[in-house]
């Protein structure tokens, strides 16, 4: 893609965010690049005792103990296999790391506020309320998620109840 | 001038805080019908100390109240003043007052302008009854705040024969800070101090306020050699040899080294950073007694003794790094007279405080998180507990209540009581006020269960809100702040004898012995002050009641968690007496838990699960093993309740 690299205002006077492009079973996803700590390959994790089955347990990353979910278990899309080719996102959230395993990585894609459409109430895996919107990427149709407010559900648990989004 | 004046703001904060917790804590221990000239002594230095250092920094509320302070504080140690009862209130108050100033200069946020004017006035007015020889201690005010003024030692003499030995007292209160005068004409005496490179007068003059040239590490290290002089019993002595030369300054000094406590201030930062690295470390060093497992040849006996080493080492650089972290209990407890004091007296209650295992050392994270759990539940206990003195009386007990905070150590935590001989809940009122607040409860509960009840949000049985008490802060938040340093808090109770408050609460964060045992494909990791003993069952050995398996060892039944289920892991050996039993010991329970292998033992460095995820019951935390593979570390108190939990469910 070939835009200057200027991310602030085009001549609409909109500001442009960047976005990672990931896939989910057939559908084309988007989440904010700012919380995007790293991309690494899928490797064994450690189990937690009774979490549900989406969440794959935890990993070293360095020094912290960051767990691992993987969204296509969650939202039953995609296969969930484990192979040398399985991608896993590594998240900075509301001061938390969290890891989610996808099918894929496509992209970084730039995104003006004014090319973002309201999201669909229903028709995608996600939940409305974890979605920012829909925008139109080359032919592709791509969903921004709200990725804090995902990773941050009670739906997940990742979190303690009583520390939900809104406190932190 | 380019030095960084905020430096020396937050070595002055440091110091005045401490200061003020001297005069505070000295002030508690006064006996007033004979009062200890020493301690007077060095309450009056403490106030000068932060008179002077906020007069340099130009904190001028600090100033004016040390100011009026000083003046009674000098009457009182001279005797020309009797120190009563509400006299020491106004200077408990007077210090509180000076925190709440300090705290707000230190914030940079406003002043408390009417609360210092009231509280001067008090001052004042004690000050005024007492009708002193005002000549005199005009004099010495201008000493105290002599260091910019030009007064010479002759000037000085004015008042009576005493005063340049005290003259010098007050200067020795500051140390870092010489008179303009002195540096002048003692040369000697500033090769003794040594810390000014210019002694330049004009430079002194056209910028007071910044009263030193030198790095800022010198200064503390005078201040500290000061502070610490200005407690000896010997410095009014001293002072006037010390100004004939050298040499006797530096006997002195020699003398009063000997009594200097060899600490420095280090950020906790730091330590905190150095407790990670040397779990690191550790981590290391297992990753390498792991590797050395491979090697073979004649090289690998040499490893394997290096690396023993290598693990004694590190072992002890873990302790000491972990002794570093740990802080005699007192520091906190220290503070409870006053809070035991203020509040008996305003309750019109007599309340003994007994303080015991105040050396018992912990964690210093946690001490600053105990102080508000504690003052809470102490705070309770003299509201709540503790009956009014007639009450006392006409149930046949002795008219002032006992309250005893006690720190021990048992085994691997720490327990801090605090008990009191009062009313004991009320199980009925409390019963009441819970089904008031639609909380869970029934009339047929244990009593373990209705103490419990107290915890719950919103709950506060107080018949009165007092402004003791029952501030809407209740005891859930108690509950909370102390689970949260990993501890948790039981209450015993008995009608008309007096409650019983239990905090347990974990040695150390950061690392623990551990046996690593294999479930399936997974590690865990037991803390080895859990384990009794670990054996194969034999046939014989197990029972079965309805679900519950059980254990007959040595004449006694042991219930037996089976961890692969508990943990839900797959692959694990299913019988038990094809796997290992490991005996654990909770501070309520003792049972067995079922695990396929004993990996062997080492130390873990235990890290958060709640950092990134959130608490798992049953496990305490993790850890990173020598394959940087996760390992769960199992909590063995919580696993029986857990397994309990669960077996009712079922």
């Amino acid at each position: 893609m070939s835009f200057d690299s200027h991310l602030h205002n085009d001549n609409s006077g909109s500001t442009i965010n960047e976005y990672l492009s990931f896939v989910l079973g057939d559908e084309h996803y988007a989440l904010d690049i700012i919380t995007v700590k790293e991309i690494r390959g899928y490797e064994p994790v450690t189990k937690i005792a009774n979490a549900p089955p989406f969440i794959k347990g935890v990993i070293n990353l360095r020094g912290d103990i960051v767990p691992i979910i993987d969204l296509r278990l969650k939202f039953d899309v995609g296969e969930a296999t484990y192979n040398q080719f399985t991608i896993v996102i590594m998240l900075n959230v509301l001061d938390r790391i969290v890891g989610i395993v996808v099918d894929g990585v496509s992209d970084v894609v730039r995104l003006a506020d004014d090319d973002i459409r309201p999201p669909p109430e229903f028709g995608v895996a996600f939940d409305s309320r974890y979605l920012r919107g829909l925008a139109a990427v080359d032919d592709n149709m791509v969903i921004l998620v709200n990725i804090e407010r995902l990773i941050s559900s009670e739906e997940l648990g990742l979190f303690e109840a009583k520390s939900g989004s809104d406190e932190e | 001038m380019s030095i960084d004046m905020e430096q020396f703001h937050a070595v002055f904060f440091d110091e005045s805080q401490e200061h003020l917790d001297d005069m505070e804590q000295l002030l508690m221990e006064l006996d007033l019908g004979d009062p200890d000239p020493e301690q007077l002594n060095s309450i009056f230095r403490a106030a000068h100390s932060i008179k002077g250092g906020s007069g340099i920094f130009g904190f001028d509320a600090l100033t004016g109240l040390t100011h009026v302070m000083e003046n009674l504080l000098d009457r009182a140690r001279k005797g020309s003043m009797q120190l009563t009862v509400p006299v020491v209130d106004l200077f408990l108050q007077t210090v509180d007052l000076l925190k709440g100033i300090l705290q707000a200069y230190r914030s940079d946020s406003a002043l408390p302008e009417e609360a210092i004017a009231e509280g001067i006035q008090a001052l004042e007015a004690v000050l005024n009854n007492e009708n002193p020889p005002v000549a005199n201690d005009e004099a010495e005010e201008d000493a105290g705040f002599g260091f910019f003024t030009d007064i010479t030692p002759a000037e000085s003499d004015n008042g009576d024969g005493s005063q340049p030995s005290e003259q010098q007292d007050e200067w020795e209160g500051f140390g870092f800070f010489e008179p303009v005068a002195e540096v002048q004409q003692k040369a000697s005496e500033e090769q003794g101090y040594g810390f000014f490179e210019e002694p330049d007068p004009a430079k002194f003059n056209n910028e007071p306020q910044y009263g030193f040239h030198k790095p800022l590490d010198e200064i503390r290290q005078e201040a500290k050699y000061a502070a610490v002089q200005s407690e000896g019993p010997s410095t009014t002595g001293e002072a006037i040899p010390r100004r004939e030369g050298q040499d006797n300054a530096r006997v002195a000094r020699q003398s009063t080294a000997t009594k200097e406590n060899t600490s420095i201030r280090v950020d906790t930062l730091k330590i905190d950073s150095m407790v990670n690295l040397v779990g690191e470390l550790v981590i290391t060093q297992s990753m390498l007694s792991m590797i050395s497992e491979e090697v073979v040849g004649h090289c690998r006996e040499k490893l394997q003794s290096a690396i023993a080493e290598l693990q004694r080492n590190t072992r002890e650089i873990q302790e000491s790094v972990m002794s570093m972290r740990m802080l005699p209990i007192n520091m906190t407890f220290n503070r409870f007279p006053r809070v035991v004091r203020d509040l008996s007296s305003k309750l019109g209650k007599k309340v003994e405080l007994i303080i015991e295992g105040g050396a018992t050392e912990i964690d210093k994270s946690m001490i600053e998180k105990l102080v508000d759990p504690l003052t809470h539940l102490v705070r309770n206990s003299i509201d709540h507990g503790i009956e009014k003195t007639d009450v006392r009386v006409e149930q046949g007990k002795s008219e002032t209540g006992t309250v005893i905070l006690r720190a021990e150590q048992k085994g691997s935590s720490i327990v801090i009581s605090i008990i009191d001989d009062g009313a004991g809940l009320n199980r009925q009122r409390i019963l009441s006020k819970a089904s008031e607040n639609g909380l869970p409860s029934d009339p047929g509960m244990l009593d373990k269960e209705v103490w419990q009840l107290i915890f719950q949000p919103g709950f506060s049985t107080a018949a009165e809100v007092t402004d003791v008490s029952g501030r809407g802060v209740g005891m859930d938040v108690v509950k909370r702040n102390i689970e949260e340093i990993g501890g948790r808090i039981e209450i015993e109770s008995s009608a008309g004898k007096g409650s019983a408050f239990y905090i347990h609460l974990p040695l150390t964060l950061a690392i623990v012995d551990g046996m690593c045992v294999s479930i399936g494909e997974q590690i865990y990791v037991i803390p080895l002050v859990n384990i009794l003993e670990s054996l194969q069952p034999l046939a014989k050995q197990l029972k079965q009641i309805g679900n519950d398996s059980l254990l007959w060892i040595r004449e006694q039944y042991w219930p037996l968690v089976k961890l692969y289920e508990l943990m839900g892991v797959e692959g694990a050996i299913e019988q038990p007496t094809g796997a290992i039993v490991v005996l654990l010991e909770s501070s309520k329970k003792r049972f067995g838990v079922q695990v396929d292998a004993l990996l062997g033992q080492q130390q873990v460095v235990i890290k958060s699960l709640e950092r990134h995820y959130r608490p798992v019951p049953g496990i305490s935390g993790a850890t990173i093993m020598g394959d940087g593979r996760v390992a769960m570390i199992l909590d063995a108190e919580s696993i029986a309740d857990f397994a309990n939990d669960r077996l009712i469910q079922e």
